[in-house]
This record gives structure tokens, C-alpha cells and sequence, in this order.
């Protein structure tokens, strides 16, 4: 069940070129791996959606990219802020599957670390764009990394047999979807609200625009 | 205290909860046939709101008649409907096909959705197509963009609206920082949030002074506050936008603080507040 909350962030610590945010988990639910929250960004008129990296005891953790002025302001809070926390929101990843195979790219990465702990650790192949970037690879267990100029899709061409997870930019979306037509493909779109409410992140799903939020973010490639 | 919600702002059926802590729900904008709306972007952040080019994405009035009215009924909430068209023959026919819905307890007539192209006829118009095929209360939700909006305000009153919703968003445009092209895939957007809520407040202080009309305060209401001030330039009610976007729990919370705001100013109701700002006597605002 959903749920608004005031949490106290706990830390806010640098992993790579990314910053791993942790609050306190209040009374919402971790959800399943690949749902989101809103995350309230201090200053901002909108909250940000973000999945979630981990969820250790008593806390929520959010891996994030100071990419524009929500996210730098996310990236900026200190231990002891309050920030308001609305989730858990949308359809995460679908975990009755036989073999399956994590596949990122770049903040992509953020929803495995909880996705692996809760399908057993299975393996990952992940894809950056620096060094300093793919350090956040020490997050998932069981990770392949390759760093551009090398993308996710050499090393993936080579398996077969995998029920493939993904998360990532949407050209290796894209590419996943050709070399793994099945797979559960995580998208991104601009979001106002994340509960259906406004109509923004409509993407075309099937032929049809459809509310990404309400209908994904994760979506069966076929 | 009357809080709904502003039309295009919530979609009750996701949200149930939500839509039920308000005095009345407002639909989506509905049109005669169904629309997709706009292609992606459709949202861009401002510094002190938002751009929307939704377009007004809708199922038609046959979906929304036959799959959503009866789900909508079942909420418990006063129903609003918000229909658009393209010309008066759209308002006519929205209205006279809503006219035989029990659900329905009020029409909002859209006369100014800044993503899609206005109707040929005066707004005047529009409202007397309609009053002339429904005979539910009929509000009409003006653009401020008007220089002329007093006379604007006047002349729908004599075309048969019952009530004004005080406003739309106002047209505005986002560009990308590195591109400088625009944000939006539509290009141009409404503009919503903190930065409308002086633009909204005018718009409600002169066409209370102008008709007297029970009007729906909206544009840039996030706070207790910010509904007394609504209330004090002329508004019977407000609806929340863009604020339910950043917090589902905005219609209680917001009807907590401005009862707090009453009771500390020793306001016994909101009856109390309503023309407030208006107490100094007539002053030539148009």
C-alpha cells in the first residue's frame, strides 16, 4: 500500500560519479524491485520518481545522478534533513522466472542491488561510461562490467537461455529488446506525479500512448 | 469548505483516496470523440512551476458515459464534468448527452485549454450552446490570458453559466539548456503552480467585483493560505492543480490550515472570508 511520509535522511554518500541516498524507512513498504517513489526535491515545485537500490533494515536507499536541478538538490541533502517520501508506486519486475539476468546501464544500475538480493544474487552484466562510474557496480553481486567504448550488448549477444532483467538509457533498451525479446524492460519518462494523475509521462506502449506510470515502468519487451 | 480538484489534475479512478477527500471530483476534460493527446514531452519543470501539453488526452464522451461514469458514481463523490470542443455544435452535444446523467451534479465548460485550438465562437457563445441543451449548473472556466476579462466574465453570465472556475493555465514555453529548443514535443504548454497564484487571484477579485457569480478559485493554491486568499478576493470554493501532483494529501491538508486560518482571524465560516479583500468599498479594478 502506498503511502506519504516525511523521512529522515540517514546519509548521503558518493559511490563513483553517483551518490547513494539513504532515509529512514518510516511506515512505507520497500515494494517490489522496480517500483518507484516520489521523492521530494527540497526547493523543486515537482518530486523526482527514483526505484530502489536497496532496502536495509529500518531504512530506504536510492541511488542518484545530479543531472539537473532535482537531482543536485537530492544530491545536496545532509544527515538529518527531512524529505517527503510517496511510494511504493507503478509495476515492478516480475520475479517468477527460472534464470535470470541483470542487465544495466549506466544509473541504470540503481533498482538491481535490491532486484538481485531478492531473486538470490544472479548474475549481472553492466554496462558504464567511466571507471569512475562503474564503481557502482561494487553494489551488485555477480556482475560482468564493461566500459564504453564496449557496450552491454557485445558480452549479451554471446548468452542464450537467460530470462533477461534490464534497466538503462533507451537506445540499450532498445538493443536489449532485439537480442532478448522477452526480457522486462524498465523505462523512464518525465513524471509530475507518479500516481496517474497527470497525464505527462504517457509513452507509446503496444501502438497506443499509454501512462508509464500507471502501466509500467517496467514493461515485457514482447 | 468546497475543495475540488482542478479538472486534467487527478484521475479519481487511480486514486480513489484522493478523490475522496475532496468536496467534489472534476473529470478530465471530455470532447466528443476520444483524443490521444499530445506526443511526449508533455511536462517541464519551471523554476516556480510547471508546463503542461497533454492535449486533452480523453476516451470521448461514449467511454467516458459508458466505462467511467458508472465507477465514478460509485466514489460517493460529487461529480464534475469538464467538456471541450472545437466549436459550439461539441458544447451542445457534450451537454445534452449529460443532461440525462444522474451522476452528473455540474458541467464544466473548458473555453479555454491553451494545447489545442480555440473554438470560432466568443465564449459567450459556447455557454449559450450549451444552456440551451442542459439545464445542470453550468460553470465557465476562463482563461486569464484575457485582457477583457471582466467583460468576458459579464457576458457568459447573461449567456446562462451559473458559476465562473477561475482559471486555466496560461500559456507559456520551457526551453532546454543546452539545446535551447523547447522542452515540450507540443512546443508550447500551460503554465501551472506557485507562479499563477497572483494571475488567478486577479482573475477571481475582478470577475467577483464584475458579476457576483459563485466562483471555483484555482491557479497556484498549495496552502491554507493560499485558499483564504482565494476566498477573500470573491471565491465560493477552490480546486487544487499542480500541488496534488507534488502531494496526493493535499485536500486534507489544505483543509486543515485554512481552517486553522479562520479560526485564528475569528472567522466562524468560510461565508466570512468570501470578498474579504473587497471590504474597502468599490475601487475601479477594471
Amino acid at each position: 500500500m502506498r503511502r506519504r511520509e516525511a523521512l529522515r535522511v540517514v546519509a548521503n554518500e558518493a559511490v563513483g560519479a553517483y551518490v547513494l541516498l539513504r532515509v529512514e524507512r518510516g511506515r512505507i513498504e520497500p515494494g517490489v524491485p522496480g517500483q518507484f517513489f516520489m521523492l521530494e526535491a527540497p526547493g523543486r515545485p515537482l518530486p523526482r520518481p527514483m526505484s530502489l537500490c536497496q532496502a536495509p533494515p529500518g531504512e530506504l536507499a536510492f541511488l542518484l545522478e545530479a543531472v539537473g536541478p532535482g537531482t543536485q538538490a537530492l544530491c545536496a541533502v545532509e544527515p538529518g534533513d527531512e524529505l517527503y517520501v510517496f511510494g511504493p508506486l507503478g509495476n515492478g519486475y516480475r520475479l517468477d522466472i527460472d534464470r535470470p539476468l541483470l542487465i544495466g546501464g549506466g544509473i541504470g544500475v540503481a533498482p538491481f542491488p535490491y532486484l538481485s538480493q531478492q531473486l538470490g544474487g544472479p548474475p549481472a552484466l553492466l554496462g558504464f561510461r567511466s571507471g569512475r562510474h562503474a564503481e557502482a557496480a561494487a553494489l551488485v553481486p555477480n556482475a560482468e562490467v564493461v566500459v564504453e567504448p564496449t557496450l552491454v550488448t557485445e558480452p549479451l549477444a554471446g548468452l542464450g537461455g537467460y530470462d533477461v532483467l534490464a534497466c538503462g538509457p533507451e537506445p540499450m533498451l532498445e538493443a536489449v529488446r532485439e537480442l532478448a525479446p522477452r526480457a522486462q524492460l524498465a523505462w523512464e519518462a518525465p513524471m509530475a506525479c507518479g500516481y496517474g494523475a497527470c497525464f505527462g509521462c504517457s509513452v507509446e506502449i503496444e501502438g497506443v500512448l499509454q501512462r508509464l506510470c500507471v502501466a509500467g515502468p517496467v514493461l515485457e519487451a514482447a | 469548505m468546497t475543495i475540488l480538484n482542478a479538472s486534467g489534475c487527478l484521475d479519481a479512478l487511480e486514486a480513489p483516496e484522493v478523490a475522496r477527500a475532496l468536496d467534489a471530483f472534476v473529470t478530465k476534460t471530455v470532447t466528443p470523440l476520444a483524443r490521444e493527446g499530445n506526443r511526449p514531452v508533455r511536462i517541464a519543470e519551471t523554476e516556480a512551476g510547471m508546463l503542461n501539453s497533454i492535449g486533452l488526452e480523453n476516451p470521448g464522451i461514449d467511454g467516458l458515459l459508458q466505462q467511467k461514469l458508472p465507477r465514478l458514481a460509485e466514489l460517493g463523490v460529487p461529480l464534475w464534468v469538464s467538456v471541450g470542443g472545437f466549436a459550439a455544435p461539441d458544447y451542445a452535444e457534450l451537454c445534452a448527452a449529460l443532461d440525462e446523467r444522474d451522476e452528473v451534479a455540474t458541467i464544466e465548460l473548458n473555453l479555454s485549454c491553451p494545447n489545442v485550438d480555440e473554438a470560432p465562437e466568443s465564449a459567450a457563445e459556447l455557454v449559450a450552446a450549451a444552456r440551451a441543451r442542459t439545464s445542470k449548473p453550468l460553470y465557465a472556466k476562463l482563461s486569464p490570458a484575457a485582457t477583457d476579462l471582466p467583460d468576458t466574465a459579464r457576458a457568459v453570465q447573461a449567456a446562462g453559466a451559473d458559476g465562473l472556475s477561475l482559471v486555466n493555465t496560461i500559456r507559456g514555453l520551457a526551453l532546454d539548456e543546452q539545446t535551447l529548443e523547447p522542452k515540450l514535443g507540443h512546443e508550447l504548454g500551460g503554465y501551472s503552480g506557485p507562479a499563477l497564484k497572483p494571475i488567478a487571484l486577479a482573475a477571481v477579485y475582478q470577475c467577483y467585483r464584475a458579476t457576483g457569480m459563485p466562483i471555483v478559485g484555482m491557479g497556484g493554491i498549495a496552502t491554507g493560505r493560499d485558499a483564504l486568499e482565494f476566498l477573500a478576493a470573491g471565491a465560493k470554493a477552490i480546486a487544487l492543480g499542480t500541488v496534488l501532483f507534488a502531494d496526493p494529501d493535499a485536500p486534507g491538508r489544505v483543509r486543515r490550515e485554512l481552517a486553522e486560518e479562520l479560526t485564528g482571524r475569528g472567522l466562524a465560516s468560510i461565508e466570512d472570508a468570501c470578498g474579504l479583500a473587497h471590504r474597502a468599498g468599490p475601487v475601479r479594478v477594471a
